[in-house]
């Protein structure tokens, strides 16, 4: 396993946002965690990569496990002077050839000496992307890594991102809005509501009584070949339970 | 050489301008403006327990600015607004300064000195203290310059990259501390904020990269204080003062001729 977690409860401002939390990934593997705003999806995330302490339970990392991570948004302070190339090379200098390779791989060639401020959200997000995948990660970390692309747009980023995955035998992790796109991308789905609501393979989530409380029926296909026997409602103020 | 007071004035003010480049433009790239001041100002109640303790000066303003940033460090990370509670420890600090300094009677203080600097009566003991500590800070930089940057633009990546975004602003309260101690001969308690936050904002508009950034701070700061020092001279106003105005009429200077030039 790459990362695994066991019982972890993280807290954000002082309150819990994600309870008791059973989790790992292994390479080869997509999974993606959905949820609505404020579910703790990107404060699982922090807790997964480090920045974030857990208040109980354990997170292990794989000896030497290097994670390439592409964060949601980055604010750059317009008195930041930062090249793409400058970007590229943090924390580790690369070579000309490489920047110029990754850039190249991303879809976006070329860019080496332009401001990062000035990029479009669309070059931000593969410039990003390259930059993780120049770590040659063991695990590519993504936080709604399509936020403000357009729908073709986010399909060809999830397209690159297989592929990334194809190349380096890596394990990803998203986190997404865009449920029908990630459904098709992902091997496995968690959907996180301040704990794991349900997780399994993108048709058993879609028909899970769970996923269907939080995002609605929409246009889920399959029928409900899951049976979820507990219920329970989606406040956060309820005791920390198990789901069977 | 080191004899003519002018030279050491001179070598102290590009000493302080050195140790301020890299420095300021992490404080200007993090948003840390009130922050230094809130340091730089703790540093007269340093003044004040030295003097008290008849211990030196640099020790006293060291140990003060480096308590301050610890607290500043700690209060951010508890929540509180960030904006608020600066300014509550930047005056506050600034006001028990001024209070520590008046109950010294025995002491012959020299508070404009301290406030505003007195870089004219740079000793060679002084001049070691400022170059020791500006390599110091500039060593201390240039070592963590990576993973500096990778921390102040997204703490969460640095974290993913095995780098502890809490460590590295820790080295940057160290580095402040120090610079501090170094700047309050030349440009006293008060001023040390500007000079921090002038030169590398006067260069942002020169510069694409973060080390030509550094580099070119340096330039402006190294005139600033020249240009204050000859002015100081010129028209016998005080020197600290006049540092920060020729930094501020750089920053005028970069900025429009950048805005002109973009037409």
């Amino acid at each position: 396993m790459l990362i695994e977690a066991h019982d972890l409860t993280l807290a954000h401002g002082g309150r819990p946002a994600m309870r008791h939390v059973d989790f790992a990934i292994d390479r080869g593997e997509i999974v993606t965690l959905v949820g609505p705003n404020g579910s703790g999806k990107s404060t699982l995330v922090k807790g997964l990569i480090g920045a974030l302490p857990a208040t109980s339970g354990t997170v292990t990392r794989a000896d030497g496990l290097k994670v390439g991570y592409v964060p949601q948004t980055l604010q750059i302070d317009s008195f930041f002077p930062l090249t793409v190339r400058d970007f590229l090379c943090l924390p580790q200098r690369q070579t000309k050839a490489d920047i110029a390779a990754a850039l190249d791989s991303a879809g976006v060639p070329g860019l080496q000496r332009r401001q990062l401020s000035a990029l479009s959200g669309g070059q931000l997000q593969r410039v990003m992307l390259a930059r993780a995948v120049m770590m040659r990660p063991d695990i590519l970390i993504l936080d709604e890594p399509t936020q403000g692309l357009d729908q073709p747009g986010a399909a060809a980023f999830y397209q690159q991102i297989a592929r990334v995955r194809d190349d380096l035998n890596c394990a990803v992790l998203m986190v997404s809005h865009d449920l029908h796109v990630v459904m098709a991308a992902s091997d496995r789905v968690l959907c996180l509501n301040g704990h794991i609501c349900c997780q399994g393979t993108p048709e058993v989530v879609q028909s899970a009584p769970e996923y269907r409380a939080l995002f609605g029926a929409g246009t889920a296909g399959a029928f409900a070949l899951y049976r979820h026997e507990h219920d329970h409602d989606h406040t956060h103020d309820h005791e920390p339970h198990d789901h069977a | 050489m080191l004899d003519d007071f002018l030279v050491r004035a001179g070598l102290a003010g590009i000493g302080t301008a050195l140790a301020a480049a890299p420095l300021g433009c992490f404080v200007v790239w993090r948003r840390m403006a009130y922050f230094s001041d809130a340091t730089a100002h703790a540093a007269l109640l340093g003044v004040a327990l030295s003097l008290a303790f008849q211990g030196p000066i640099i020790l006293g303003v060291l140990a003060t600015a480096l308590v301050m940033a610890f607290i500043v460090q700690s209060l951010l990370g508890s929540g509180l607004a960030q904006d608020t509670s600066l300014g509550v420890l930047a005056h506050s600090a600034l006001a028990a300064g001024l209070v520590a300094v008046s109950f010294l009677s025995g002491v012959r203080v020299d508070l404009m000195g301290y406030l505003f600097g007195d870089i004219l009566a740079v000793t060679r003991t002084d001049l070691a203290l400022i170059w020791g500590g500006a390599l110091a800070v500039v060593g201390l930089m240039a070592w963590r310059w990576q993973r500096l940057l990778t921390a102040t633009l997204n703490p969460d990546l640095a974290q993913a990259s095995g780098i502890s975004a809490r460590f590295e602003g820790l080295i940057l309260m160290l580095a402040l501390a120090l610079t501090v101690a170094v700047a309050i001969k030349a440009v006293g308690a008060l001023l040390i904020g500007a000079l921090l936050v002038i030169p590398p904002a006067a260069a942002r508009p020169l510069v694409r990269t973060p080390v030509s950034m550094a580099l070119v701070t340096a330039v402006i700061g190294t005139a600033s204080a020249l240009g204050g020092l000859l002015s100081s001279l010129t028209f016998d106003t005080p020197t600290g003062p006049s540092i920060v105005c020729v930094a501020a009429a750089l920053f005028v200077a970069t900025l429009t001729s950048a805005k002109l030039l973009r037409r």
